[in-house]
């Protein structure tokens, strides 16, 4: 389709003859409301699940029952703030920041790795910043990645479709930077979706197909390579393979995944109602308020509750692939691109892994587990994509 | 957008899409095909069994006077989880119950921990959600303590439980014939069905040995449970369901505590005076059985021990100092595992054997001094001669000439060293019949067997020790030959006959075996049945000691009857005469002399003396007899080993027992009329109430 620019792109003059704020709050009725109602609606019932998840232990510490769910609250509100500032940016100007957010998640990531950083609940990608706040690189990393990507393969040279053999090496260099960086913590999980992004991303992009070919040979000779010499530490491998036979080390790398695929399992079709699951209030799946959250969902909301879920997933992934088809230009289309790839790939392992058909990472479910970095990564993705949708072209 | 670009899109749309489909579809397997199976693995996930031991079941004697109850034990116990769940970990509760106790905290925090490896003793090794004992003998004043202020000591409580205690009513112990309990082994544990046992007292013991052995079945009741919910931490969070225990049936036996005390005491008796009159006298044996039924009325072992020491463990080194070889190994039970030759006692039955091969019952015969079998002399007791005699008077005096001479004639006929194809051996053949050389079958584990030899066993015998015959018989005996060059020739000699033909069946071992010598072993058991065979006309009946089992209510549970008896090849003609020469014994015969003064009159004693010789021994002593003559109504069979002639050692004995039985000589009765009780005894069997003495309310009289 030959997009027909809107009537006020092309008049720079008229652009600036309206009040800067006008112009901010004209694009508000170009929201996409599915998408934005997906998310919130994912959100509320993250934060019942979270508080399922952890009122009885909180209450048995003697501490505030609903402390997880005030938290988690706030880190909406924040989210939807920030959600909400970059809705109303205009997404093209982030190219002039590219290069400062980039250089600031790389740095934030190295800093990770020295002794500034911290390990919480056994992985080691925080940075602790006083006053009982802490921040994980990582999850701003996959913002930064999907801007700087869409930069680069955005903007094929002229007559060209898609990018060149420069941009595509460009593009995998930088990314290969904050990728081994992330690798080293090590971040299996995050890691992946960067794979996930830089793929999605690149096709999209138009890339010729020998670069996807290659790309793809490439992280199967990684993964043969690691396999044969060894490369994983044996607890790394365990747990990679511990999805695959759960019940061969059952106290070990495999307690996670049996238990989880036990509390989903028993909820049957209606579930044991809000609060009211045994192997959550037994504690028996470990880390349920972030990575595991969606077995919450599977005991107490049974296949009802947990399918719907699947299902809001599914709209937001399908209204950010719609948004990608009708961005204003290839810049657009990536970001949006980026942002799906990111979430479809994450939530797919989230999900699977709880299900037993994933390996397990530590990557929690956007919109739903509780957490403050992601969280907050999480509605900039949002916002990335509804600032793509306002500037859309008018006619699809 | 380019068309490329539109394309790839389109392909991520599908990608996506499918992704989505494979988790529904997993979802979807999962909680709705699968969700009843999730279900069932998410309960046993949160819940544990936790077994309530039952109160074992107690052993009575034939009045209902108990050999075996359980004594009530207050008992402290701690409640782990409830402990672990208090903000201090429960320091100051455990404080404070140390004080009470009178212990220390770090004793008791000691007591609580989880065995493991590394972790010494004291520690739990049971189950952590079991309450665990810390304290069993407890000051009531300061269990009372505990339980009036229990909001003082959450997870702290005391209880009464059930130990094992042994009244001795009467002064009866029956150590051996009672057994004892012991912990389980994994083994065991594995092999049974139904809950895996934790846990304190009771559930975790077994029975070994005896009856507590042989009816552990039914003396231990079965264990309830709870099963308790709980969470990731196996912290106890609430009790789904509740089993009520089933106390263990109690076990009414035909053992009468005051003539099992009479059998006890004269067996004690007989070894003192043994031991003055220069015998080592180290092991004895008493049975007293009704030749009706079977049943054992007594059955005494010496030397014997005190079963309480059993109670709360044992260590190695306590086991060694009281039950080893030193002490006389008092675990083994010399009435059904003491393997000994009977001596003359055995000729009820050569006789028997003897007159059905043809000789006369009614015939006369010469006892000579001795009498030559083959090249040998066999001689009788102290070479007495005796003259002719008829069989009566053979068993009188016991003459062992006239067996020798049976026994010789009946190996020629069968064909002397060269046998015939299926020798008659009647003498063998009829051993057996009597019951020898297999066991009774009596109601109790690890009876022996005894041994009637014979030639196939002689055979077997031979080829099993002809390897170390020949070599003594090529090589000598050089070690002997230092201190005793005569007895090495000797033993130099009779290795290289027994290498060369050892399996033959000669004329000796015939000989031997007619006058319950040589390599014939029997046990007291065996000999007694043998005589209530002989009593009652000529039924083998199976001996029995266990009665009924009876539940805490007083319904029979199960009757314990007594097998068919099987039949002796013996005309009843026979029997009769034989009885009517074992009852001179005790007027003019070997025993007249033990029995001098006996009341004959208040019950007629008829029995056999035996004195067996064994080599490189002191005599084994035989009594073996039945009362009354005319309506024989007890077999009692005593046997002292190393306690020199029967008359003096095992004959008083035997006296002693009926006398005590039928309140002769001045001494009290044990049984009313010399009778025993018909049907079960009226008792309290329910033992969970803490009051330890039940109270039997029949004298004998039929319930």
């Amino acid at each position: 389709m030959i997009g027909n620019l809107g009537p006020s792109a092309g008049t720079v003059g008229g652009y600036r003859d309206r009040g800067v704020w006008q112009r901010r709050l004209s694009g508000l009725r170009g929201l996409d409301w599915t998408l934005l109602l997906a998310v919130l609606a994912l959100s509320v019932l993250g934060a019942l699940l979270v508080r399922s998840a952890t009122f009885q232990l909180l209450a048995e510490k003697g501490q505030d029952p609903e402390g997880f769910l005030k938290r988690h609250m706030l880190n909406l509100v924040i989210g939807v703030v920030l959600c909400g500032l970059v809705t109303v940016l205009d997404y093209r100007l982030l190219r002039a920041y590219v290069p400062i957010l980039y250089g600031l998640a790389c740095v934030g990531l190295a800093l990770v790795l020295t002794p500034l950083g911290s390990t919480i609940n056994g992985s080691h990608s925080w940075i602790v910043v006083g006053g009982g706040f802490q921040v994980q690189p990582s999850e701003f990393a996959k913002v930064g990645l999907v801007v700087l990507l869409a930069m680069i393969l955005g903007e094929p040279r002229d007559g060209e479709i898609g990018p060149g053999r420069k941009d595509v090496l460009l593009a995998l260099a930088l990314t290969g930077v904050p990728a081994a960086l992330i690798m080293l913590q090590p971040d299996l999980g995050t890691t992946l979706v960067f794979a996930a992004v830089v793929l999605g991303m690149l096709a999209v992009s138009g890339a010729q197909k020998r670069w996807l070919a290659g790309l793809v040979g490439g992280a199967v000779l990684t993964g043969f390579a690691v396999w044969f010499f060894g490369l994983l530490k044996p607890y790394q491998l365990d747990r990679f393979t511990a999805f695959l036979d759960p019940s061969a080390d059952p106290r070990g790398a495999g307690y996670n995944a049996q238990q989880a695929r036990i509390a989903i399992g028993s909820g049957g079709v209606h579930g044991k109602g809000l609060f009211n699951g045994e192997q959550t209030g037994g504690h028996f799946v470990p880390e349920q308020q972030t990575d595991f959250i969606f077995t919450v969902a599977g005991e107490e909301l049974g296949f009802l509750g947990a399918a719907l879920i699947v299902i809001l997933l599914g709209v937001v992934l399908w209204r950010g692939l719609r948004i990608a088809t009708q961005a204003a230009d290839l810049f657009g289309t990536l970001v949006a691109t980026g942002v799906v790839c990111w979430l479809a790939f994450q939530a797919f392992e989230n999900i699977g892994m709880t299900l037993g058909i994933m390996p397990i990472t530590g990557l929690p479910l956007p919109f739903v587990s509780y957490g403050g970095s992601a969280t907050f990564a999480n509605m900039i993705a949002l916002g990335l994509l509804q600032a793509v949708h306002v500037r859309r072209r008018p006619f699809d | 957008m380019n068309p490329r670009t539109h394309f790839r899109l389109v392909v991520l749309y599908v990608l996506v899409g499918a992704l989505l489909l494979v988790l529904m579809g997993r979802l979807w397997t999962m909680q709705v095909l699968d969700g009843a199976h999730y279900r069932s693995v998410a309960a046993q996930n949160r819940t544990r069994d936790i077994v309530v031991p039952a109160v074992r079941g107690m052993i009575l004697d034939d009045m209902g006077r108990p050999l075996v109850r359980n004594r009530t034990a207050l008992v402290v116990s701690v409640d782990r989880t409830v402990i672990s769940r208090q903000k201090d970990q429960g320091k100051a509760v455990l404080t404070r119950l140390a004080k009470t106790l009178g212990t220390t905290y770090d004793n008791l925090q000691k007591q609580i921990r989880l065995c493991g490896p590394g972790i010494k003793r004291p520690c739990w090794p049971g189950s952590p959600y079991q309450p665990i004992p810390v304290d069993d003998r407890v000051d009531p004043k300061r269990a009372l303590q505990i339980m009036e202020r229990q909001e003082e000591f959450p997870g702290v409580t005391a209880q009464v439980q059930a130990v094992r205690e042994y009244p001795e009513p009467e002064g009866a112990s029956a150590a051996q014939a009672l057994g004892y309990l012991q912990p389980i082994t994994q083994e065991e544990l594995d092999r049974r069905k139904g809950l895996k046992v934790t846990g304190y007292s009771g559930v975790d013991l077994i029975g070994r040995d005896g009856l507590e052995a042989e009816y552990d079945g039914d003396l231990r009741g079965v264990p309830g449970f709870r099963k308790v919910l709980v969470d990731s931490q196996g912290r106890v969070t609430g009790t789904a369901e509740e089993k009520a225990p089933t106390q263990g049936g109690t076990l009414v036996t035909s053992i009468d505590a005051k003539v099992q005390e009479a059998a006890e005491k004269a067996l004690e008796n007989a070894v003192k005076s043994a031991h003055t009159q220069g015998h080592k006298a180290d092991a004895a044996a008493a049975v007293v059985m009704d030749v009706q039924t079977g049943r054992l009325v007594a059955m005494a072992s010496y030397p014997t021990y005190d079963p309480s020491i059993w109670t709360g463990g044992i260590s190695q080194d306590d086991y060694d100092a009281l039950l080893g070889k030193k002490k006389g190994e008092p675990l083994i039970s010399r009435v059904t595992q003491g393997q000994f030759a009977p001596g003359s006692t055995f000729k009820v039955s050569s006789v028997s054997a003897a007159v059905k091969d043809g000789y006369d019952l009614h015939g006369t015969y010469s006892c000579p001094g001795s009498y030559d079998v083959g090249n040998r002399a066999f001689r009788n007791f102290e070479g007495e001669s005796h003259g002719d005699m008829s069989l009566h008077q053979a068993l009188v005096v016991s003459c062992d000439t006239i067996f020798y001479k049976f026994a010789y004639e009946e190996w020629l006929r069968d064909g002397a060293t060269k046998p015939k194809k299926n020798p008659s051996d009647p003498m063998v053949g009829m051993a057996r019949s009597w019951g020898f050389g297999a066991r009774t079958g009596i109601d109790l584990p690890g009876e022996s067997i005894g041994r009637i030899p014979n030639r196939g066993w002689k055979r077997d015998y031979w080829n099993a020790t002809r390897k170390a015959d020949c070599k003594g018989a090529k090589e000598g005996y050089p070690d002997v030959e230092k201190t005793d060059p005569s007895r090495a020739a000797y033993l130099k000699a009779v290795a290289a006959e027994n290498c060369a033909e050892g399996y033959v069946w000669r004329a000796g071992d015939a000989a031997n075996l007619s006058v319950g010598q040589g390599d014939v072993l029997v046990t007291p058991l065996q000999l007694t049945r043998a005589y209530a065979a002989l009593a009652n006309g000529g039924k083998l009946v199976v001996p029995r000691v266990g009665t009924a089992v009876v539940r805490p209510d007083g319904s029979v549970a199960r009757q314990i009857d007594d097998p068919k008896p099987g039949r002796l090849p013996v005309d009843p003609k026979i029997l009769a005469y034989i009885r009517g020469g074992l009852a001179g014994v005790t007027k003019s015969g070997t025993a007249a002399g033990a029995f001098n003064g006996f009341d004959f009159k208040t019950v007629d004693v008829a029995g056999k003396t035996g004195t067996a010789e064994v080599y490189g021994k002191d005599d084994t002593s035989w009594f073996a007899s039945f009362a009354p003559v005319k309506k024989p109504r007890y077999a009692v069979v005593a046997m002292i080993s190393q306690g020199g002639q029967g008359a003096m050692a095992a004959a008083p004995a035997v006296r002693e027992i009926y006398e005590a039985m039928y309140g002769l000589n001045g001494k009290p009765a044990a049984l009313k009329d010399g009778k025993l009780p018909t049907g079960l005894p009226k008792f309290r069997y329910d033992s969970t109430t803490p009051s330890p003495t039940p109270t039997p309310t029949t004298s004998g009289k039929p319930s």
